[in-house]
């Protein structure tokens, strides 16, 4: 009984930051058809900076905030240089584009920062309690601010302006521009906020299992699962999707080694794709 | 003047023949000419070209983008490594059906969800069945030796039974290269057959197709299969050629690797993907001197570019000569 | 101010608008007729950068258009109402709106001042202002599209067959709609299928034939002698 509260636990705070990294992918995905095979590489990415800017300042806080920033303008350099020039063609080769760039980066990452292990710590000490079982603080903390940066994004969405030329870009691109709306910076500044929840994602989940190169592959790849399942450029339904999709990793980590748990994940998302291609959770295509 | 031109054989196939004829006696005195590292790597290249050459089956002629093909490789290596640690003495033919069985399971697999499933959705399957064997290879020590794979003797080449001989890098090279060139050339042959165009045409016009008449579930189903068949025979060559089976190469890199030999060589030209892959392994050998660690970063770099700039890859511009 | 000059257009491999000549001075309204297929909804295409512009020229305001991307006609004072009128389906009428209304330069007060003007006109949206535009009907949907082109505050409004698919009294609706923004000094092109409402609002008239323009006429002359419309039209 205790190890399954526990999981729970570890599925809905795996959840929610799964939720930032497969938010930003269906967001970059819905409004310019591309499958971002690098969005898990730019949460490493954000993850190296952010405990190099750890260890200058030794502010957690500062660290998280200085990662979203530089990804985002890398994400908005990349978008520029590597994709703009791909509009318009086959999907195919932005998918092979921001492979090579998922390629390049993670190179990148080894030259710069090495092979060892880097270290975020905790941004909070001590364990929280639950009846008789201790969970650490910091985790809820996690789960707390994802949540809260989640709801930042929805509100901007929802209600800013430049959150309107979105909606609008996504749902129609061509009477966005008849608008007058600058679509390609709209693309750009997309592409730079995607960038930025995932590397936020990265310097929070730093402190669960350490910063290596390759924790990107991982991630892309679950958020790629989270983001069929929940439908393709809804993000409600990613939210919603993440954490189930976390849960049931969690549940299985019970039964089998966590390296077997995410066939779950994979069988879900065949299942998905077969019988609910529109999503797990959105009702049946009109 | 008709008649004339008649009598005289179509100047298109005879420069093709040539080059042919030219390249493949190369690679049959390449073993005698070069030093041992590079003997091993032109076989190696074969290898890998062959691997991409499947991949270009469903990339280049079918318009179905595979990111999973390192389970069909990796399945032939495990099979083949069953044949050769179960049966004694270890027997090549046995290593090669088994191999080819292990990749053509899959291969009903994936074909199976080839038919259900459009583009992108495809790819993503791919990439997630070849993960989860990943996983089962990796965690499943008992049977497939988990993280450190499995490691045999190499067989024996025999003829029928009657005589037998060890193979020595520069035979086994060519054995590679015999059974290399002729799945290209089988492989060939049923591209430019009326199935070949049936693919083609699903490539171009999927809904067209279908609406002409033809089972497109079919045609995709056999693409698959031959496509895994071809993989898993280049993971047998691998395997015998290296005395190991690892999951490494179940992992996803492979099928990356892969894609990106038939991007930077051509795809649709099947023999694209051998210089995709000669291209990509000489870069990687030669950066790898200067900077043994990152020599992925100038390589990823120029791939980008040549999406970019040259979509059709290296030797893409011979699609249409090559494929009458 | 908008003049196009022998254009010719392709989509794809077909070519679809061969040598078309029109002009729109400022503050006019001229109508473009013809039957289904003829090119008239591709020539505001043309003008949109929507379709491929392979011959001619299309400035307005002595301004080529050639260089200009698409998202930079609104800020030329070129709306556009297409055909199918495409709202964003999933935003509401406000935010609907809000798309043209957040534009550079745009004042609190400004914005105020047309939410109230387009309110005015069309006091439905007012009342349904928080609804998605995917749930208004059909009548609705074409009064936010023109109240979406109206809050550019643009000189000139390319109105695709506006009274498409609609009932009678948003007909009238639609021409009263148009008599108003002539009265405010907005030119238009209004490509039409029906020509009595056509006559009526517009001043000069170009009538189409595959992919070109045959006649060009003033509506009164042709209001007089109907025979014109009759061989083009078969009306």
């Amino acid at each position: 009984m205790d190890q399954i509260i526990i999981q729970t636990l570890h599925g809905l705070v795996n959840g929610m930051v799964l939720a930032m990294v497969a938010s930003g992918l269906t967001l970059i995905f819905g409004i310019m058809d591309i499958v971002n095979f690098a969005h898990g590489d730019l949460l490493m990415l954000g993850a190296f900076v952010g405990a190099t800017v750890l260890g200058m300042t030794g502010s957690y806080w500062l660290a998280l905030v200085a990662a979203a920033i530089v990804i985002a303008i890398l994400g908005a350099l990349l978008q520029v240089t590597t994709l703009r020039p791909l509009i318009g063609r086959d999907p195919l080769t932005t998918i092979l584009a921001t492979f090579g760039v998922s390629l390049v980066i993670q190179k990148y990452a080894l030259w710069q920062w090495g092979p060892s292990v880097r270290n975020i710590s905790e941004p909070v000490r001590g364990d929280f309690n639950l009846f008789h079982l201790q969970y650490p603080w910091y985790r809820i903390v996690t789960a707390v601010v994802a949540g809260l940066i989640l709801t930042g994004l929805w509100l901007f969405l929802k209600y800013g302006k430049y959150g309107i030329w979105i909606r609008a870009t996504t749902q129609d691109r061509v009477m966005a521009q008849a608008m007058g709306i600058p679509v390609p910076l709209v693309y750009t500044a997309v592409f730079a906020i995607g960038s930025a929840m995932a590397a936020a994602s990265g310097v929070l989940f730093g402190p669960f299992a350490g910063v290596t190169q390759t924790m990107g592959f991982d991630f892309t790849v679950r958020a790629f699962v989270v983001v069929v399942v929940g439908g393709l450029g809804n993000l409600g339904g990613s939210i919603l999707a993440s954490i189930f999709i976390s849960l049931l990793e969690s549940y299985a980590a019970i039964l089998v080694s966590p390296a077997q748990a995410v066939i779950v994940s994979f069988v879900v998302l065949v299942l998905t794709m077969l019988f609910r291609p529109t999503g797990l959770f959105v009702p049946t295509p009109r | 003047m008709t008649a004339l031109a008649a009598a005289l054989p179509r100047p298109r196939a005879t420069g093709y023949w040539t080059a042919f004829a030219i390249v493949v006696a190369v690679l049959v005195l390449a073993p005698t000419l070069l030093p041992p590292f590079w003997q091993r790597f032109v076989t190696e290249i074969l290898i890998w070209g062959l691997l991409a050459m499947s991949s270009d089956i469903l990339i280049g002629y079918t318009g179905m983008v595979s990111f999973g093909h390192s389970a069909f490789f990796g399945l032939g290596m495990y099979g083949a490594a069953a044949a050769l640690l179960t049966v004694k003495p270890p027997s090549l033919p046995l290593a090669l059906l088994y191999g080819l069985i292990g990749a053509g399971v899959v291969a009903v697999f994936v074909a199976f969800f080839a038919t259900r499933l459009r583009d992108i959705y495809f790819g993503i399957s791919t990439l997630v069945f070849s993960q989860i064997f990943y996983v089962i290879i990796f965690t499943w020590t008992e049977v497939t030796g988990g993280e450190n794979g499995l490691t045999f003797r190499q067989p024996q080449l025999s003829i029928l039974g009657l005589w037998s001989t060890s193979f020595t890098p520069t035979t086994f090279h060519w054995f590679v290269l015999a059974v290399v060139v002729g799945s290209y050339l089988v492989v060939r042959r049923i591209t430019q057959s009326p199935f070949g165009m049936v693919l083609q045409s699903i490539r171009e016009n999927e809904p067209r197709t279908r609406a002409i008449g033809y089972h497109v579930e079919r045609y995709k189903i056999v693409a698959v299969m031959l496509s895994g068949l071809f993989a898993g025979l280049a993971g047998v060559l691998y395997a015998i050629q290296n005395k190991f089976a690892a999951p490494d190469f179940v992992f996803f890199v492979v099928s990356g690797e892969v894609v990106i030999f038939n991007v930077m060589g051509g795809m649709g030209t099947l023999v694209g993907p051998f210089a995709g892959a000669a291209f990509f392994l000489l870069l990687r050998e030669g950066l790898s001197r200067y900077m043994p660690e990152y020599y992925l970063i100038p390589v990823g770099i120029i791939f980008i570019i040549m999406i970019i700039f040259l979509p059709q890859g290296l030797l893409g511009f011979l699609r249409r000569r090559l494929n009458s | 101010m908008l003049i196009l000059e022998n254009v010719d257009a392709h989509y794809g491999k077909s070519h679809v608008l061969h040598g078309v000549s029109i002009e729109v001075r400022a503050g006019e309204v001229v109508g473009l007729l013809g039957r289904n297929g003829v090119g008239k909804t591709t020539t505001l295409k043309a003008i949109m950068g929507m379709a491929r512009r392979t011959g001619g020229r299309i400035t307005f305001e002595g301004r080529d258009l050639e260089g200009v991307p698409p998202h930079g006609l609104a800020g030329l004072g070129i709306a556009w109402v297409p055909e199918e009128r495409r709202i964003f389906r999933l935003l509401t009428v406000l935010e609907n709106l809000r798309t043209g209304l957040d534009r550079p330069g745009m004042t609190p007060a400004r914005r105020d001042g047309l939410l109230d003007k387009v309110y005015a006109y069309f006091p439905i949206l007012k009342e349904r202002r928080h609804q998605a535009g995917g749930t208004l009907s059909g009548g609705e949907q074409q009064m936010l599209a023109i109240a979406r082109a109206m809050v550019l505050e643009p000189k000139i409004i390319l109105l695709d067959e506006p009274t498409e698919g609609l009932m009678p009294r948003m007909v009238a609706q639609i021409q009263e709609i148009v008599h108003a923004l002539h009265r405010d000094g907005v030119a238009i092109l209004l490509v039409e299928q029906n020509v009595p409402l056509t006559l009526d609002a517009a001043g000069r008239v170009y009538i189409m034939e595959k992919g070109t323009v045959r006649h060009h006429a003033a509506a009164a002359e042709l209001r007089a002698d109907q025979r014109v419309i009759h061989e083009y039209l078969g009306v």
